[in-house]
């Protein structure tokens, strides 16, 4: 086994140690704070190229996969174990993750350079990096639970970073609460996978979950083991709805741009929201199990019922839509990129349901590039212009800001897959020759060109209205649609050497990175172990067959509408006021209305689930205060009632009556004791009365 | 084994000790609160010494003392501490110096009030060690009359109602139990815990009751159900178990912060010790027949403490629910421990997972909840009285420090993995999932719950535009850095290292598991 395979865990533990030496460093540590920062960082990129050398090597003998299990604790006298893993899947996603982290990080000492809590910032920063890295290298579902976790942790610190605005705040909540629903339900797949599997490592030696022995365990030979598998499937694919903003769970992603914009760049872009399209890649054979060698000529075996796929990919395509839409309307340059990202995470699923690993994770790592690109590039754009963020209010940086401008237009071009430069283009043609492909049903396909063609339209529509035309920052918004709260001064300016370079770097990978997976030559998808049944070299003929070629030239015509459509409204009449209603609005009112509030989902959340909770818990609140503790207070007035009745009977009942009693029996005795007088004389008139009496009674006729 | 009386000596230290600082008196009252640490220190100290001197290969128990004191009643003096009495006992010790640490300076009859913690201390000391039903109902009881002193002349306004309201709910529990066991006694003549179990093991004891009490006035079914109950409602008053948990948020709301820590960090594990020592191996079967209705009010014990925590607009009534809500998750494991019978080696991991997973629990929450207690306690002090939800904002601004460790010891509370809480949870849902799989499915919501009410505590203090009233609050001396570190190193301890607190109870809980699938 290769000497980093037993290193691996370096990885994510040098963020981790950083973070955990920066916690205890004092806030002037500046420039200590961002040094180790980086250099932790930088050592981690060093490794995961050096275990991404360690895969290739590999390559065409099957796929390589070393692991390493350890004991966390005992339980009982049962142990529960985890590990780490080596396999292509993880060795890129290493690379693109301590690559782009590495790059965020050093662009972030500019960006955060005026800030107070710098120091902090880049404890959060390592804590994230630590944990996301830690989430790729993971054999364990628990273990990538809990990184997935921290990442979590990571995020909300960092969206509440400036935590005395309440937005940033809101938001930091917002997003912890909405990715714990997901978490929730990726906690009880666990559950289930872990009782009905009896294992939570991916890879053990044959046993692991992930592996056909466990499978077939959980599968069994009917039907309600097979349903076993797609529930723990859905229930996992829940967490990854959450964590990567899918429908209907996308809510926190455009609130998360309250955070700094390296964060949006590094965590809401890049990285952490790739987490659930990544943690759908890792548990693949559960996904999508492999039906006939599960089946095992059991009469069953025949066509594979539905598995968790279906569900995939129409999330995936329904929100690839859905997001872009919003997209249109937005006038917040972060928020329009934050709802692309929801779109784009849209795709990388559909690619995964209709297409498998490769397919998805190609466009994952393309994304990676070019959206931390986009962000950082809007962070520049809001550096130049004194932390404005309203593009109505920007226009004709072109010519102050040349670098973040060349830059940017290269970002957008791959995000909106302009033909054959750029890498977004080949990343996206796989996903809708994927969907073209797929035996389900031709509707996510037909999305997927819609999307493609809105995606082509918001960013050409964000383009115009940043860096073309004529500078508007004077002149103000109408007050009820303007969401912005720093009013800019100044003329922009270019950005300093720190913040530009990473950006450099960064356009050119979203160039080359491309060029790893086209049909010519699909040399990503065959290390990620996809069957492309190519010969591992460049076959240009593969380019050229009817099908591809027809498929590109479908989705170059519908970029062209794109960009084409949205210069012919933005473009050829550049707005010359902020406060000048969009074009689209002024052709599409209602529409646009929807858009611009996109879809009242906040609204309808609010008026439901977050109303709903609130009122039960005021209920939970009532029942205590009335329910039970009337009960309570029932229990009580009784016993006090009955302390009453007995008080009452002692007092008026027992007591006057005894005293009653006595005052009779004194009163008696009393009389008595003046019969019993004494004196000789009254006692001789009582026997002699008494006498007379008897003898009355005798002479009356008593004798007979 | 040894024979030095180690737990003897643990209850005797802190009894003493209180007698002593009772004693000081008003003129030497300064002397006090040292004394007091003093005490509750060495007793500390003579619990990790117990610590170390554990057999962690064993799930026996362990510094067993035994002589008999009342022959005719059966009454032995039965000492003796496995891997759950010694976390308890570590636990109790633990808190007891941080509590007093954290006392607010305490003007009126400090002799007293140290007095009276370090009773505390003795009583549940003696309760987590006492194998023989007499003295351990003793100490039961004994540990709460300090208690209630300790509300009642040191907490808030509406403190004397409170005490009152704990100490008769309390005390209606307790003799339910008390009937339960005579009842018990009366039928077989034993007191011993150890014995009992026995009996029940080998079928004896039900036949027992049917002879004593079966036919006379109850049908004989019924009889061993009856007790049960009596017993159920002692051990549910004081976990609580919903409906009987009304006392708690005005109980802990109202006692003075130090007394609160220990009433949550240690007293509440009163009653899941109970339903682990008494229980589970006295009447495993009864549990198993009323298995529904158990867990169904665990469900709602989980989901409705969660949801009215939520409601709370008083910090401490907040955390006085959550607290509720994180010993559901101890109940939910014991119930789903009781449900698994046949003998299958899949259901013998998922016990052990439960059982593990409800000790960790009861060690972390004591932990936690006690340290946010006194957190809680810090922020009233420096607010002049004021703890409610509202009345904050934008502290970290100010206290950066101090909202830094809060705020780890709250991710602690829920569950945030890397933590302590995490672990203990994990176990719990994963022993319960298979044998109770719809209330555990249920209880996961409280998951989600607890996160939504204490975010929005973070929000609405720690986060948001700084308060103009507090821009002087001060931020963590460095003596209540001194004073939480133990715990924030314990959660991080537990949190990444479990095998340091597990590896205590594993034999335990392999054995335990063993004898409950005996049945």
């Amino acid at each position: 086994m290769n000497w980093i395979v037993h290193q691996l865990w370096l990885i994510p533990a040098l963020p981790f140690l950083a973070a955990g030496v920066l916690a205890l460093t004092p806030r002037r540590q500046r420039a200590f704070a961002a040094r180790l920062a980086i250099s932790a960082l930088a050592v981690s990129l060093a490794l995961s190229c050096a275990a991404f050398v360690a895969t290739l090597g590999h390559a065409g003998t099957g796929t390589f996969r070393e692991r390493v299990n350890f004991t966390w604790f005992q339980f009982g006298d049962q142990a529960l174990r985890l590990g780490w893993v080596l396999d292509p899947l993880a060795a890129v996603m290493l690379v693109m993750v301590s690559f782009v982290g590495l790059l965020i990080f050093i662009y972030s000492v500019g960006y955060m350079a005026h800030d107070a809590n710098f120091t902090r910032f880049f404890c959060f920063l390592a804590l994230f990096a630590g944990a996301m890295l830690g989430l790729v290298i993971a054999n364990s579902l628990l273990l990538l639970f809990v990184c997935w976790e921290l990442v979590g942790l990571a995020s909300y610190l960092l969206i509440g970073f400036w935590f005395h605005k309440p937005e940033a705040a809101a938001a930091a909540k917002k997003a912890f609460i909405t990715t714990r629903i997901g978490d929730v339900a990726l906690f009880l797949g666990m559950l289930w996978l872990y009782s009905a599997g009896g294992t939570l490592l991916f890879y053990d030696a044959g046993e692991g979950c992930l592996e056909n022995a466990a499978l077939a365990r959980i599968a069994g030979p009917s039907l309600v083991g097979w349903g076993t598998l797609v529930g723990i499937s859905l229930l996992i694919f829940g967490g990854a709805i959450g964590k990567s903003g899918q429908l209907p769970l996308h809510v926190w992603l455009p609130d998360a741009m309250e955070g700094p914009t390296p964060v949006s760049a590094l965590i809401h872009a890049a990285t952490m929201v790739a987490a659930g399209v990544f943690l759908v890649a890792r548990v693949f054979p559960l996904m999508k199990p492999d039906w006939p060698s599960l089946a095992g000529g059991i009469p069953l075996a025949g066509t594979p019922p539905p598995d968790a796929t279906l569900a995939i990919t129409w999330v995936g395509a329904i929100t690839a839509v859905f997001a872009a839409l919003i997209a249109v309307a937005q006038t917040d340059i972060k928020r329009i990129l934050a709802y692309s990202t929801v779109s784009q995470l849209g795709y990388m699923f559909l690619g995964l349901g209709v297409g498998g690993v490769a397919v998805g994770m190609f466009h994952l790592l393309t994304h990676a590039c070019f959206k931390a690109l986009l962000f950082l590039g809007a962070g520049s754009v809001i550096h130049g212009c004194h932390d404005e963020q309203d593009i109505r209010r920007m226009g004709g940086l072109r010519r102050p800001m040349p670098v973040t401008f060349a830059t940017y237009a290269v970002g957008m071009m791959a995000l909106s897959g302009v033909p054959l430069l750029f890498s977004g283009f080949w990343s996206k043609d796989e996903i809708l020759h994927a969907a073209h492909g797929w035996a389900g049903s031709r509707i996510p396909f037909y999305l997927g060109l819609f999307g493609a063609l809105l995606t082509a339209f918001y960013m050409t529509r964000q383009m115009v209205y940043v860096f073309f035309g004529q500078r508007r920052a004077a002149s103000t918004p109408p007050a009820a649609a303007s969401g912005i709260r720093h009013p800019a001064s100044g003329e922009p300016h270019e950005s300093p050497l720190v913040m530009t370079v990473p950006l450099a770097i960064l356009a050119v990978s979203a160039i080359v990175l491309g060029f790893l997976g086209t049909p010519a030559w699909p040399w990503l998808q065959t290390y990620l172990g996809a069957d492309h049944g190519g010969s591992g070299g460049v076959e240009l003929a593969k380019l050229l067959t009817k099908e591809t070629l027809w498929l590109m030239a479908i989705s170059t015509a519908v970029v062209t509408a794109g960009i084409g459509l949205a210069w012919r409204w933005y473009g050829q009449r550049p707005i010359t006021d902020a406060g000048t209603p969009d074009p689209l609005q002024m052709s599409f009112p209602a529409a646009f209305r929807w858009l611009r509030q996109k879809f009242f989902v906040d609204e309808f959340y609010a008026a439901t689930v977050i109303r709903a909770h609130a009122a039960w818990a005021r209920f939970s609140d009532l029942l205590d205060a009335w329910l039970w503790g009337g009960l309570v207070l029932a229990v009580h007035f009784l016993t006090q009632g009955l302390s009453w009745a007995s008080r009452f009977f002692d007092e008026y009942v027992v007591n006057l009556g005894f005293d009653a009693a006595c005052r009779r029996l004194r009163r008696d005795g009393a009389f008595a004791a003046g019969l019993s007088d004494g004196k000789l004389q009254n006692y001789l008139r009582g026997i002699g009365t008494a006498f007379a009496c008897l003898l009355v009674l005798l002479l009356w006729g008593g004798c007979r | 084994m040894n024979s030095l009386p180690w737990l003897t000596l643990l209850t005797l230290v802190p009894s003493l000790g209180g007698l002593i600082v009772v004693s000081l008196g008003e003129r030497r009252a300064a002397f006090a609160p040292r004394l007091g640490l003093l005490f509750a220190s060495l007793t500390l100290l003579l619990a990790i010494l117990l610590g170390t001197q554990f057999d962690r290969t064993s799930g026996n128990l362990q510094f067993v003392e035994r002589h008999a004191w009342i022959p005719t009643l059966a009454v032995n003096y039965h000492l003796g501490v496995d891997g759950l009495g010694l976390l308890m006992v570590e636990l109790t010790t633990l808190l007891v110096p941080m509590a007093m640490l954290a006392s607010a300076r305490v003007n009126r009859r400090a002799p007293l009030y140290f007095g009276l913690m370090l009773f505390l201390e003795a009583g549940l000391v003696g309760t987590f060690t006492a194998l023989n039903f007499f003295h351990w109902f003793l100490f039961w009881e004994l540990s709460l009359i300090p208690a209630f002193f300790l509300i009642k002349l040191w907490g808030g306004p509406e403190s004397s109602a409170a005490a009152t309201q704990f100490f008769i709910y309390t005390m209606v529990g307790s003799v339910a139990m008390l009937l339960a066991f005579l009842a018990l006694f009366l039928a077989v003549g034993k007191f011993d815990f150890l014995e009992l179990a026995d009996l029940s093991r080998s079928g004896q004891l039900a036949a027992s009751l049917n002879l004593e009490w079966g036919g006379h006035t109850v049908a004989s079914s019924r009889v061993a159900t009856l007790i049960f109950l009596g017993v159920l409602l002692g051990l549910a008053v004081k976990v609580p178990l919903m409906p009987f948990h009304t006392w708690l948020p005005a109980t802990y709301a109202e006692a003075p912060t130090a007394v609160t820590m220990l009433l949550t960090g240690a007293m509440s594990k009163m009653g899941v010790y109970g339903f682990l020592r008494i229980l589970l191996p006295i009447f495993p079967a009864q549990i198993r027949a009323l298995e529904t209705p158990l867990l169904t009010l665990t469900v709602l014990t989980i989901l409705f403490s969660a949801a009215a925590a939520f409601a709370q607009r008083d910090l401490k009534r907040m955390l006085a629910y959550s607290s509720i809500n994180h010993l559901g998750y101890c109940l939910l494991g014991v119930f789903a421990v009781a449900r698994v019978a046949e003998p299958s080696p899949r259901l013998a991991t998922e016990q052990a997972a439960a059982l593990s997973g409800v000790l960790l629990q009861m060690f972390n929450h004591g932990l936690t909840a006690a340290t946010l207690f006194c957190f809680v306690g810090w922020l009233e002090r420096r607010s002049g009285g004021l703890r409610g939800l509202n009345d904050f904002g934008g502290v970290r601004q100010v206290a950066p420090v101090f909202c830094g460790l809060m705020g780890i010891a709250l991710f602690s509370s829920l569950g945030l993995p890397g933590l302590n809480g995490f672990v203990g949870e994990f176990l719990i849902f994963k022993g319960s999932f298979s044998p109770a799989t719809c209330s555990t499915v249920l209880s996961a919501g409280g998951l989600l719950l607890t996160a939504i009410f204490l975010l929005t505590l973070m929000q609405r203090v720690f986060h948001g535009p700084l308060n103009p009233r507090w821009t002087a609050l001060p931020d963590l001396t460095w003596r209540e850095r001194l004073v939480v570190a133990p715990a924030m190193a314990l959660m991080f301890l537990i949190g990444l290292y479990p095998h340091a607190l597990l590896s205590f109870t594993n034999a335990t809980v392999s054995q335990f598991a063993k004898s409950l699938r005996a049945f």
